[in-house]
């Protein structure tokens, strides 16, 4: 379980996050919704680490924990990028078990197996030996999402993972994302696709752009 | 006929001068050329300011000059080199200079997302630098590297300024003492043959990379 206690963020002068107050339950799926420059990447990013909070505290599992330097224990949160940005120059395994083998010291064969079972289970099965330039859009959502689950996230989160997608590609990540949940996965999605975001959430967080 | 089997063992002699300094300043150079370009990038501004200066000099001067100074002028606070080591330095100085702007350049190009991308999966910045940056780098700088790497075949002559046997020196002795130009016309060709052997060589490495995009 993860909770944030009075996440405040300021760029500048400006606050971009103030005092936000949330939890998410294990196994569930949250959206963050809101317009364009409410903050909703900025609380993902700050959630993964990729931003430090000015205050406020992280909680997982009612330990206090900092996403920004969580590098050596396991509280491991899973990131989505809205552009995925798969690793151009490795082959599809080779971006799924990089981390894997480098981080988490599995061996290539363990590694291997595993991104063989989850490329699988998202229907990547033939696409392991190809290059990101030789997917589709909706196969390199899929790949990013692969490529975070083989290190075992205790929370998986998307940046607007319906952004470049076309209604019926919108409808399959839709699937997959309630099939991970179904098999227990925590999951943070960031949308401003309300009705992509109803259909999926357990629970919903509006951000408002602050002035 | 006679004349050129009797000029070519010194223009032989002489291109293997031009082939040392050549393969010592790409050995040599290219490391240094990332090392730098990577110290370009960091955000420790007396780091990047020291190496803008540096770069500021090399690129901003003759490398006849550089050559000069390293041969003549050193000594007046000094430091002594051998003829061919003042070559080497010089060449090494300035090459690396334009090799790390090329490498600042492809190290820019890497969107901030797959230093991120390697954040989020907790690659160490060394990881990520040896199996993500650096292969899309050398990618990217590839062209650039091989327009460096045809003109410091050539520039390689300049050494003759102080005094080292190369290839276009051994041509102008044979052109000065025999009063023809065929010496020159064997140095010409010998220039082509030399770098269109480049070109075929980064052309394979091109290829080689253009496995992905």
């Amino acid at each position: 379980m993860l909770e944030l206690k009075g996440i405040t963020k300021k760029f500048g002068g400006k606050t971009i996050l103030d005092n936000i107050n949330l939890t998410v339950t294990d196994g569930k799926i949250l959206t963050i919704v809101g317009p364009s420059g409410a903050g909703k990447t900025t609380l993902l990013r700050c959630i993964s680490g990729l931003a430090s909070v000015d205050s406020g505290q992280f909680l997982l599992d009612g330990k206090a924990f900092d996403p920004a330097s969580n590098r050596d224990n396991d509280a491991v949160i899973g990131v989505v990028f809205q552009d995925y940005q798969l690793f151009p120059n490795l082959t599809v395994r080779q971006n799924v078990t990089l981390a894997p083998t480098m981080v988490l010291k599995q061996s290539a064969k363990d590694a291997n197996e595993e991104a063989e079972r989850l490329l699988k289970q998202l229907d990547l099965g033939d696409k392991a030996d190809l290059f990101p330039y030789e997917l589709s859009g909706g196969q390199k959502q899929r790949v990013a999402i692969v490529r975070a689950l083989a290190m075992h996230p205790k929370l998986l989160c998307y940046d607007e993972p319906t952004s470049a997608l076309d209604p019926d590609l919108r409808r399959e990540v839709q699937q997959i994302i309630v099939k991970l949940r179904d098999e227990g996965i925590t999951q943070i999605v960031v949308t401003h696709d309300i009705p992509f975001a109803e259909a999926i959430a357990d629970q919903m967080l509006r951000v408002e752009p602050k002035n | 006929m006679h004349y050129v089997s009797q000029i070519l063992p010194s223009l032989i002699s002489g291109t293997g001068m031009t082939l040392s300094i050549f393969f010592w300043t790409i050995i040599i150079a290219i490391p240094l050329g990332i090392l730098v370009g990577l110290g370009m990038t960091t955000k420790f501004k007396p780091l990047t300011w020291l190496i803008n200066i540096y770069v500021w000099l090399m690129r901003g001067t003759p490398l006849l000059l550089q050559l000069i100074f390293v041969f003549y002028g050193l000594p007046i606070i000094g430091v002594v080199f051998q003829r061919y080591d003042a070559a080497l330095f010089a060449f090494i100085l300035n090459y690396t200079a334009y090799f790390a702007e090329i490498f600042r350049g492809g190290l820019q190009a890497i969107p901030e997302g797959q230093y991120e991308s390697a954040r989020v999966l907790r690659l160490t910045k060394w990881q990520t630098l040896r199996k993500i940056v650096i292969p899309q780098v050398v990618k990217i700088v590839l062209p650039s590297i091989g327009n460096e790497v045809i003109n410091l075949v050539k520039d390689s002559s300049l050494v003759y300024v102080i005094g080292l046997g190369d290839l276009l020196r051994a041509g102008n002795v044979a052109m000065a003492r025999d009063v023809t130009l065929v010496p020159m016309l064997l140095v010409g060709v010998i220039y082509l043959l030399l770098t269109a052997v480049c070109t075929v060589v980064l052309k394979r490495m091109e290829k080689h990379y253009s496995f992905w995009r």
